[in-house]
């Protein structure tokens, strides 16, 4: 035998075909005069790199679907910890590279011996899955000796005004994003992390997410929340290098050396009162965003990507863009020059116990600095957003992403334990 | 509730399985290779590629070239992470050579660039004839000490459901509340042996929630429904008796039962599992609400049983035998936390913060005494 072929990759090239038909298919089918939408499984047979500068999972073109998973380290043992990562890191280098979570994988292994991956993804090929790591506040408290390694930028976020958090899905120590075209790989990948994580972390909460709300490339279309707007049309993307520079990684001197080409994320568990919202008229709907419905153009404008005028007033000498329209008061004129880059998705965790769509946004953000990105563009929203009125913030947490994990003899954070 | 009625028949495969204790030998670094052609392994910092995943039986050389930029450290790994064979110090430009003796079984080669980390690792399956586990003395001598075990519990369950069974009959049903959780102790710390034999689980410790239509209830959850609920047992007397035949049997048919290694390492899984879906939930005693007194009793059976295959874990993974006793300690500390006065709080006492702690406990604790059986038959 020459060169060891994972059994997943194996089954992986014959399933990549399968994926790419369907996807063809679900192009034919998207609506005339919109640009087709990029398909789960479209760029199924070929992996992200887990090694890098910089973590994948950030300005990797945002795949289409979600499972972020927040833990409590539960081990009081700094080696406990680090050896955790370690474990991690290698599980995932294997994962998103369309392997198993460990050597013998689901089938490979001794008979008395449980697998040492799950099996729900055999057959189904890396499906673009990324796995990117972060670590919470909370971390750096004094059990682990992390205190005098916190980040200042990693300060709690203020309560803003309407918050309706629930702790129990907010905040955590460590927190792992998963995204990938297949919800199977992604929720696979989770699970696999979790159960080798056992006795050193526990679950504090999970979310899925589909349909992205934000295209993170030129290359991708901007997607539509559910509320039917595309949103983020002036995110951050990959291909703006050097206000990625300036606005998404941490750079030398920003703070403490180990955090270098990282990012902090900020996620947001946003519930929309979609039943009332359904209700409300186009025109309103259109005012409130500050963007026209069917093709995205800021109000004034013609096209999706035609530059936002603010100072456009209607026949009543009012501004075209009203003074509380979400897309003025996100807008980084409006905040100091702040962009984010949002990698969000679409959330629908069933119904509620009257019957309402238990559904929204799981807002996720990266940025280089919280205290001057998001917690002033959040603060302008909190105060005066009109779209206030059918949303409510249930839940938040932030992270310090680390760098890029060089190579095999490396992993998530190590220089955070130097 | 299952998992050892399955493994009845896992002796067989237990059987076939190498007995190896003794017979790992580090190799040689450097040393004249095997007259077997070596085995290639191509390392660099993000990768190690080992020419074959399958080797037969008994020595084998690899040769490990470092590709890469960093030093790194080759190994071969037994189930549990025992090392088998190893070599360190492989500076970039290198090959180095590394004999190893291998049983049949499954294994794990890995390259540690930068000599640090979990390893790149691949899995490396080892063919051949094995030797019947039967041999090794010390396996047997843990089988016979857990048969000891199961035998003193054994017995006092005899008595104590003798005494539940009387109060019963008596429709004592202030005394019979008091000896339902402690009767079933003994029960629950043996419940997987008991659980061999199918038939007679059933009859003893079925709970409304799993009969079907028309079936007959009988066992210790009837009668509970009847203390805490119906809060009348005088038509209960027939339902004692067949309480105390079925036990009587069974501990009858416990007691010359053969029990092989791996069984004894999944009955102490299957213990735990009990705990996470049973006993957390609160579902096993809906009525009386002892279930921590369950909890416990499965929480010291799967402690036996462990302990029994103790000097066997040691020789083969003393990692995963500190890690054991590590995670024993704290469950049985989280556990701790609700005792009150000679028993246990109520069920539906604790929070659900609470819960998730024992919940916690109870995964840290079963994934590495997931673990044991393979270490056993590897």
């Amino acid at each position: 035998m020459a060169e060891q072929v994972s059994r997943r990759r194996l089954f992986g090239l014959g399933a990549a075909g399968v994926a790419a038909a369907g996807a063809g298919a679900l192009a034919a089918r998207a609506f005339p005069g919109e640009p087709p939408r990029p398909a789960a499984g479209e760029e199924a047979g070929t992996p992200y790199p887990f090694y890098g500068e910089h973590q994948a999972g950030i300005v990797t073109p945002a795949q289409d679907r979600l499972h972020f998973v927040s833990f409590d380290v539960t081990t009081g043992e700094r080696a406990e910890l680090s050896e955790l990562l370690q474990e991690w890191t290698a599980a995932a280098a294997r994962m998103t590279q369309g392997k198993e979570a460990g050597a013998f994988g689901a089938v490979g292994g001794l008979p008395e011996a449980p697998p040492d991956d799950t099996g729900e993804a055999l057959g189904l090929p890396a499906s673009g899955l990324t796995l990117t790591v972060g670590f919470g506040p909370a971390l750096f408290d004094d059990r682990f000796g992390f205190a005098a390694r916190k980040p200042a930028a990693l300060a709690d976020l203020p309560k803003f005004p309407g918050d309706a958090l629930v702790p129990g899905i907010s905040g955590g120590d460590i927190c792992v994003q998963a995204c990938a075209h297949d919800p199977q790989v992604a929720v696979h990948a989770i699970r696999n992390l979790a159960r080798i994580g056992f006795g050193r972390v526990s679950v504090r909460w999970s979310q899925l997410g589909f349909g992205r709300t934000s295209s993170t490339s030129r290359a991708q279309a901007t997607p539509r929340n559910l509320m039917g707007f595309k949103d983020g049309t002036a995110n951050l993307k990959l291909e703006d290098s050097a206000l990625l520079r300036e606005q998404l990684w941490v750079g030398p001197g920003d703070g403490p050396a180990w955090m270098t080409g990282g990012s902090y994320l900020v996620t947001r568990k946003i519930r929309m009162q979609i039943e009332t919202w359904d209700r409300a008229p186009l025109a309103e709907q259109e005012q409130i965003f500050g963007r026209d419905k069917g093709e995205g153009a800021p109000l004034g404008g013609k096209k999706e990507f035609d530059p936002l005028d603010l100072t456009l007033t209607g026949s009543d000498g009012r501004p075209l863009i009203k003074d509380d329209a979400h897309v003025r008061l996100a807008h980084p004129t409006n905040n100091d020059g702040a962009h984010l880059l949002r990698r969000g998705y679409n959330y629908v965790d069933g119904s509620d116990g009257l019957g309402r769509l238990d559904a929204g946004l799981f807002f996720m953000a990266y940025q280089r600095d919280p205290r001057r990105q998001f917690v002033p563009v959040q603060s302008a929203l909190a105060r005066s957003d009109a779209l206030n009125e059918y949303i409510k913030h249930v839940s938040s947490a932030l992270f310090a992403c680390p760098p890029g994990v060089r190579d095999g003899g490396d992993f998530w954070g190590r220089a955070l334990f130097g | 509730m299952r998992t050892l009625l399955l493994l009845a028949t896992a002796g067989l495969a237990a059987a076939t399985l190498a007995a190896c204790s003794g017979e790992t030998q580090s190799g040689t670094p450097g040393a004249a290779p095997a007259e077997d052609a070596k085995i290639a392994v191509a390392a660099n910092d993000t990768e190690c590629k080992v020419a074959a995943g399958e080797v037969t039986a008994g020595t084998s050389t690899f040769a490990i070239t470092n590709n890469g930029t960093k030093v790194t450290e080759f190994y071969v790994y037994a189930p549990g992470d025992r090392v088998m064979g190893e070599v360190e110090n492989i500076v970039p430009g290198l090959t180095r050579d590394v004999i190893v003796e291998l049983p049949p079984g499954a294994y794990e080669a890995a390259c540690k660039p930068g000599m640090v980390g979990n390893g790149i690792r691949s899995a490396l399956k080892v063919s051949g004839t094995a030797q019947p586990l039967s041999a090794d003395a010390e396996l047997a001598a843990a089988t016979a000490g857990y048969q000891r075990y199961v035998k003193s519990q054994s017995d006092t369950l005899l008595v104590k459901t003798q005494e539940f069974v009387d109060a019963v009959k008596a429709a004592d049903i202030d005394r019979a509340k008091e000896l339902y959780p402690v009767a079933r102790t003994y029960w629950e710390r043996i419940e997987p042996v008991a659980e061999i034999f199918g038939d007679l689980d059933p009859a003893i410790d079925a709970r409304e929630a799993d009969l079907e239509p028309g079936q007959e209830w009988t066992g210790f959850h009837r009668i509970e429904k009847d203390l805490w609920i119906k809060k009348d047992v005088s038509a209960d007397g027939p339902v004692a008796d067949k309480l105390m035949t079925d036990v009587r049997t069974i501990v009858d048919r416990a007691n010359s039962a053969k029990l092989s290694p791996v069984q004894l390492a999944n009955g102490a899984k299957g213990l735990l599992d009990e705990v996470a879906t049973g006993k957390i939930t609160g579902e096993e005693d809906i009525w009386s609400h002892t279930d921590l007194w369950d909890f416990d009793a499965n929480l010291e059976g799967s402690k036996a049983a462990v302990q029994a295959l103790r000097p066997v874990l040691e020789q083969r993974s003393p990692d995963l035998v500190k890690t054991l006793d590590d995670k024993f300690a704290a469950a049985e500390a989280a556990l701790g936390a609700h005792r009150q006065g000679d028993g246990w709080k109520l069920h539906n006492e604790l929070s659900e913060a609470e819960l998730k702690t024992l919940s916690d406990a109870i995964n840290a604790l079963a994934e590495p005494i997931s673990k044991i059986a393979a270490v056993i038959a590897g």
